[in-house]
């Protein structure tokens, strides 16, 4: 059973047409990559769920409800969680208050030692290397701030996870990780969408693929069943013939 | 140390412990460009001690009473303005609105004989509008605060001279409880030592239970020896400045009055959501609205906010004059304001700053212009050095943003 499922989902910004007629499934315990060069939508898409552009036509359908996602709240409260490719985080604010960020315990008399105990927890779970809780977040090396904004979208117990480039920034061990990371969320029944330039952690970890070329589907393929050659002939556009599309049918790979 | 908390077990951190703990991390902090109160303090030094020389009065008894009360109206001013810098917006309109609020007071109270305190209702009520309309004109259109502002500056300018009418001027009776309050009403020494002893205990104590809470969830937390001696120095420093005003008039009801609304604000910002996500606002917009904050409600109440104390502090400013006139609110009113926020460490690139800045920056503010005054100096000499301290407080916040910046604390 699908958690989400978006149908002709489409995007213009001014003339250009950043999305047209987008259709993605994600089932719970599903982790779903979504590739596709620069421009081709990938960025867009995850606006569109994380709930900071609305979509020009098309409809979103999560947990068998047609639902619109105006707004980020909304997001959050359908239990859609995003970690932005540039993390969104406050430089000002430490570890905790950027975890806590728009759901803080006990909002009028802040539980600052709740927060800080539940930040270490989280922390630890990904296995994380952060000195300390209290520092602002601009004392942090990239890798660090992708790990806090990661866990931050954990806090919510959201549904579906949505990472933008989630292994761009981080080192070996770290990156290592996040995919660990990812796969415990899809035990965990979660439904992960991955963005991804990296056809090693697509193929690591990856059920599905999702290929975007210049704002539209360019198919979607099962991990188990798909060469990266395939995907990256998909993505640079190379089957965009009918000659290679044919070939393609009477060779299964 | 035998066991470690759960906040300090990655071997990179450097765990200080106990006063010289404390006392190092401020010298690391200052280093690194999170300076904090210190520009300030060390710059009230300064001024004081110059000033002193200069004329051995100023730091009479009786002229640091007056400081206190002339502080109370721009403070508050700058307590709001505070609050608008932090979202990295401006008001410029403040001093007309305080202007403004002064003479509708005095028109409702005095013209139309309507009872004290509808007629300051009325003047608060009209300042919450006025931000409220500032925060709909920055959402909807998406004009800068700046130009909004400004243009609220002229108008309103000529709301309070039409307002007050040909006469220009309406005196508010010496007997009413306003002009009491602002010009002769003093905390009796008992109380004010009361106060005093108050908020010591009160430091000490939510100090201790915080700390307490702490080790029974594992983090680490500050030793009572650290606590107690936080709470004594408080207590000097509450007892000294109580004793040394009471040598005159003592600790004015207006002053306690503006402390007690700094002690609120800072309670806002530091301890609630909304504080929060003023603070985020101000640090990113984009990732606050990303984290489902609603960033124009944030904006709204910031705005209402700042209006709304400027109205307050037009009251004061009124009741303190025992009158409303067309120069209220004009002149240096609103440079003040915004100075004494700015020199109190409030960042005009938004995100950074306290509460207590608008105290501390209003006295800074005050005292050079109490000083200037006692010298006989004319007033052109007295704008000409609060130009100067103000264009060196945002030197100082500009350096030591850099300064943050390449020490990875922005």
């Amino acid at each position: 059973m699908d958690v989400l499922t978006l149908r002709g989902i489409s995007k213009t910004f001014g003339a250009v047409a950043a999305l047209t007629g987008i259709d993605l499934d994600v089932a719970a315990g599903q982790v779903v990559a979504v590739v596709g060069d620069n421009g081709a939508g990938k960025s867009t898409l995850v606006k569109i769920l994380s709930g900071v552009h609305p979509p020009d036509s098309g409809t979103i359908t999560f947990e068998g409800n047609e639902v619109e996602i105006p707004t980020p709240a909304a997001a959050h409260k359908l239990g859609i969680a995003t970690v932005f490719q540039d993390l969104a985080l406050c430089e000002n604010l430490n570890v905790i208050q950027n975890l806590f960020l728009g759901q803080e315990i006990r909002p009028l008399r802040l539980n600052d030692v709740a927060m800080e105990t539940r930040s270490w927890e989280l922390l630890r779970q990904l296995s994380a290397k952060i000195p300390s809780v209290r520092v602002p977040v601009a004392a942090l090396s990239g890798g660090q701030r992708q790990t806090v904004a990661i866990a931050r979208s954990l806090l919510g117990d959201p549904k579906i996870i949505i990472l933008d480039e989630p292994t761009a920034a981080l080192g070996v061990a770290q990156t290592a990780e996040v995919l660990n990371l990812v796969e415990r969320l899809r035990e965990n029944g979660l439904g992960v969408i991955m963005i991804s330039h990296n056809m090693a952690d697509v193929k690591a970890v990856a059920d599905t693929v999702a290929v975007l070329r210049l704002g539209r589907n360019n198919g979607v393929f099962d991990v188990s069943e798909v060469t990266t050659e395939d995907i990256i002939a998909a993505i640079t556009g190379a089957t965009d013939n009918a000659v290679s599309r044919r070939a393609q049918k009477g060779t299964p790979s | 140390m035998s066991t470690l908390t759960t906040d300090r077990q990655d071997e990179r951190l450097q765990n200080r412990d106990g006063l010289r703990g404390a006392l190092a991390d401020v010298i690391e902090r200052a280093r690194g460009g999170d300076l904090g109160v210190i520009p300030v303090v060390v710059g009230l030094v300064v001024i004081w001690t110059v000033l002193q020389v200069l004329n051995p009065i100023f730091l009479s008894s009786a002229n640091l009473v007056n400081l206190t009360l002339e502080s109370a109206a721009v403070g508050i001013i700058a307590l709001g303005i505070v609050c608008v810098l932090l979202v990295g917006q401006i008001d410029l309109s403040v001093g007309s609105v305080s202007g403004l609020s002064g003479a509708v007071l005095a028109v409702l109270f005095v013209g139309e004989g309507l009872p004290v305190w509808l007629a300051v209702a009325a003047s608060v009520v009209m300042g919450a509008v006025i931000g409220w309309v500032y925060g709909q004109l920055f959402n909807r259109f998406g004009v800068p605060s700046f130009v909004i502002t400004l243009a609220g500056l002229l108008a309103f300018l000529g709301l309070q001279l039409y307002v007050l009418g040909t006469k220009g001027s309406i005196n508010l009776p010496f007997d009413s409880g306003l002009v009491n309050f602002a010009q002769l009403d003093f905390v009796p020494a008992w109380l004010s030592y009361t106060f005093a002893v108050i908020a010591a205990v009160w430091l000490f104590d939510s100090g201790y239970l915080h700390a307490r809470e702490r080790r029974r969830a594992g983090l680490s937390a500050r030793g009572v020896s650290t606590l107690a001696l936080r709470s004594v120095a408080l207590l000097a420093v509450l007892a000294f400045v109580v004793w040394y005003l009471g040598q005159t008039r003592g600790v004015g009801w207006m002053f306690v009055f503006f402390v007690a609304l700094v002690l609120i604000m800072h309670y806002l910002l530091s301890r609630t959501k909304w504080g929060r996500a003023v603070y985020a606002v101000g640090g990113n917009v984009e990732a606050a609205r990303r984290a489902g904050i609603n960033v124009k409600a944030i904006y709204t109440s910031v705005f209402v906010l700042c209006s709304t104390f400027a109205a307050v502090g037009g009251i004061l400013a009124a009741a303190r004059l025992a009158a409303a006139n067309q120069s209220s609110g004009s002149g240096d009113v609103n440079l003040n304001a915004i100075a004494a926020a700015v020199i109190g460490g409030t960042s005009l690139f938004g995100g950074r700053g306290t509460a207590f800045g608008a105290l501390l920056g209003i006295i800074v503010i005050q005292s050079i212009s109490s000083g200037l005054t006692l010298l006989n100096l004319d007033s052109s000499i007295r704008f000409v050095v609060t130009g100067a301290v103000l264009l060196l407080a945002v030197i100082v916040d500009s350096v030591s943003r850099r300064s943050r910046t390449s020490h990875g604390r922005a």
